[in-house]
């Protein structure tokens, strides 16, 4: 039986987009899948007794090793904000390249915790920063420090000791450029060194709040309890940052959503499936309910969607256990019909994901085609003709054309890079100044005028002559010859319309990194976790798969 | 040290500011990316461009012929550049392009290397006993080391080099002859033994 693929024009909505979930394809899981049998080890922990200080963790294979590289500093509690616009944090990372000499140190201490305004080199690969969830770290300190474990319940609701706002890579503020390292096998995977830099952090978290508990009252102090700090992951403040990101690298968002997407089909084509198989699916989808009733969240949007996931897959639970007979041909296909017959867009791509659980020989190979060289497709094809591109758009752009921008609501927002910290905004192009200075990210109001002008042109004109006279649509023309290749490059809705919710952007770039507990703080940022769950470092060679179903 | 990354965004950005659309703009920031990482003097160059191009005028040439005479101002290395790479496949038969003047030549040869990726051939540009080999996109050889480019080039000339040997036919018999040391004169034995195939296809 051959299944299609699903339809970019219905999957890459941004309400559809905004319902992904984690699976595992997810970046955290793949990293520590590919680091598993990497030697751990904890090279330098030089803190005070109030845990500021410098500490050093690495993985190391053959002749390869990567350290990570901390600052703890004292900031006052007014200094602290998540925000991106703060200038002081907790702490400050980075990942350098092999083994970081004293003098390396010394010039990573200077220049590691001012972030964006400090200067790296191309020996560093990733960068971050991390504010102390306080009222969660006191409570622990407190707790173990009097020799007793914390309450698990405010743990269990918060998830996290730290949460990181921001993680740098691929040549921001000097940092190694992708190509350098483009080529290294272990890191064949996106986002690889971006993942180990939080993986790290989270143990650090735990060394740090072990260490000032000790400090505290060294007679009475007691460690975290492991199992507790499994439960634990690193917080992440997510804001508007992320969302350009996947506008502007449409082969890489092509190349993740086409692994989920040819995993979907390929599952779905199996005709039979083994009792292992059916196990793997049943236990993971069980177990995970516990991730959607500790999902937490004040945001009324949000919540709605937790109930009706919550609702949809219990549902879902109670067919497949009373009703459902896993012994028929194609069963994934026959339970996907069903959830997109019967459950919310949260619930269809919870269950997508859930799908991916027990077949490993399908998604392994997938997880190496994730990556992308976004320059090879970067030429414009400029000997097709006119007719070629209008084709490609009417094919790839249907509901994009029937968008009508002369109506305001549908032009109503702009995309901006601010001045003050460089980092792009949104806002209302009748209320706010700056409109003039919009950043290219109005794809689809901008394919809708390319479209008009091709409806005027000769077929046979060829591209480069329709450029010498039309190059300010230069910059769409080359992502509908992009699109033609890679069909599901492109968000299918008008990212600049009055309904629009940037953070459905930065939930389908989250869901990949294997984020959680998606918790919306307005329109525009969230906060979320990762690695809640997951294996801790000494018990990387041999763990649960489904970890993720535990947290 | 800047990231390639950086100088990519910045140049894009600044090009932006400059008055180039976002597309064009874009190309621009891979352009500057790769005079850097060639070594050549991109984000200096850029710089130069952009602190005189609201001063003073230059020609936009949309459509490239065998010969370009602009006879006010030199062109555009941005708008030249753009329809070079854009027209490369209806230039390539020309084998040879003449341009009288062009401003900041030195921005002109990424779209001219870009341009020899795209038909698989090198392309030479020759200017004031100046020379640049864009070879394939893979590097840029010249003879300007150590020396500034200028701001104007007269006399331009754009050659397609057709694919062809770089050396002679005695050469390589030379090299070959000498490569043929490493291989095993076959006895009457190892005719008969060490090849995988018969000796005969005709059963």
């Amino acid at each position: 039986m051959n299944v299609d693929l699903r339809d970019p024009n219905i999957i890459m909505k941004l309400s559809r987009l905004g319902s992904f979930h984690q699976s595992k394809l997810s970046f955290l899981r793949s990293f520590l899948d590919e680091f598993k049998d990497w030697e751990y080890k904890r090279d330098l922990f030089s803190l005070d007794e109030l845990g500021y200080g410098t500490a050093v963790y690495s993985f190391k294979k053959k002749d390869r090793i990567y350290s990570l590289v901390c600052f703890a500093n004292k900031i006052d509690d007014e200094e602290r904000s998540d925000r991106v616009i703060a200038t002081k944090w907790d702490a400050a990372f980075t990942l350098h390249d092999g083994v970081p000499s004293k003098k390396d140190i010394e010039r990573l201490r200077n220049e590691v915790p001012k972030q964006e305004v400090g200067r790296l080199s191309y020996k560093e690969l990733t960068l971050s920063r991390a504010n102390k969830s306080v009222r969660v770290f006191n409570h622990v300190v407190e707790s173990l420090s009097n020799g007793h474990q914390p309450d698990l319940n405010l743990l269990e609701k918060v998830g996290y000791l730290y949460r990181t706002t921001a993680v740098y890579g691929s040549g921001k503020f000097g940092l190694a450029d992708r190509f350098r390292i483009k080529n290294r096998e272990e890191i064949n995977g996106p986002f690889r060194l971006e993942m180990m830099l939080v993986y790290l952090v989270r143990q650090f978290t735990f060394d740090q709040v072990n260490h000032v508990s000790k400090s505290k009252n060294p007679k009475t102090a007691v460690e975290l309890d492991p199992k507790i700090c499994k439960k634990l992951g690193i917080g992440n403040s997510t804001g508007l940052g992320m969302a350009p990101f996947i506008v502007n690298h449409p082969t890489l968002l092509n190349n993740w959503i086409m692994s989920r997407e040819i995993a979907l089909k390929k599952i779905r084509e199996i005709k039979k499936i083994n009792s292992n198989e059916i196990q793997v699916f049943k236990d993971s989808l069980r177990k995970s309910i516990k991730n959607i009733t500790s999902w937490n969240s004040e945001s009324e949007y949000q919540k709605k969607k937790i109930n009706s996931l919550l609702e949809d897959v219990q549902k879902f639970l109670k067919f497949i256990e009373t009703k459902f007979n896993f012994e028929i041909d194609y069963p994934f296909n026959e339970i996907y019909l069903w959830i997109e017959e019967k459950t919310c867009d949260e619930c269809i791509e919870y269950i997508a994901s859930m799908m991916l659980e027990p077949f490993d020989y399908i998604v392994k190979p997938l997880v190496n085609q994730m990556s992308s060289e976004e320059d090879k497709y970067f030429t414009i094809p400029t000997d097709r003709n006119v007719e070629d591109l209008r084709n490609i758009i009417e094919k790839r752009y249907p509901d994009i054309l029937k968008i009508n921008f002369t109506k305001k609501e549908n032009n109503k927002n702009f995309w901006f890079i601010s001045k003050n910290k460089e980092e792009p905004r949104y806002a209302d192009r009748f209320e706010e100044t700056g409109s003039n200075l919009e950043q290219p990210l109005a794809i689809a109001r901008d394919i809708k005028k390319l479209h008009s002008q091709l409806m005027v042109s000769k077929n046979s004109l060829t591209i480069d002559k329709f450029l010498a006279q039309n190059n300010d649509l230069r910059h769409v023309v080359r992502r509908a010859f992009i699109i033609e290749k890679f069909p599901y490059s492109e968000i299918q809705d008008n990212t600049i319309g009055k309904n629009v919710i940037p953070i459905d952007m930065l939930r389908l770039k989250l869901s990949f990194f294997g984020a959680l507990k998606f918790d919306p703080r307005s329109d525009k940022w969230l906060r979320i976790c990762m690695f809640q769950g997951a294996p801790l470092p000494n018990e990387l060679k041999n763990f649960d798969q489904q970890w993720i179903y535990n947290s | 040290m800047k990231s390639l990354s950086e100088i990519d965004t910045t140049s894009k950005r600044a090009s932006r500011a400059a008055g180039y659309s976002w597309g064009v703009a874009e190309e621009i920031g891979k352009n500057i990316r790769l005079l850097e990482l060639f070594g050549l003097e991109g984000i200096k160059t850029l710089n130069q461009y952009y602190g005189v191009k609201n001063k003073e005028k230059f020609s936009n040439l949309n459509l490239i012929i065998e010969n370009n005479i602009s006879d006010k101002y030199p062109y555009c290395p941005i708008i030249l550049g753009i329809n070079f790479l854009d027209q490369i496949r209806t230039l390539e038969k020309f084998k040879k392009i003449t341009f009288n003047k062009i401003s900041f030549p030195l921005l002109l040869l990424p779209f001219l290397s870009r341009s020899s990726e795209i038909i698989g051939k090198k392309i030479n540009i020759k200017f004031d006993k100046i020379e640049f080999l864009l070879n394939l996109n893979v590097n840029i050889s010249s003879n300007l080391l150590d020396k500034n480019c200028p701001e104007i080039a007269s006399n331009v000339e754009i050659n397609i080099i057709e694919n062809k040997d770089n050396f002679t036919e005695q050469d390589w018999k030379s090299l070959y002859k000498l490569s043929e040391e490493t291989f095993v004169d076959e006895t009457e034995s190892l005719k008969q033994g060490a090849a995988g195939a018969g000796l005969t296809d005709n059963d």
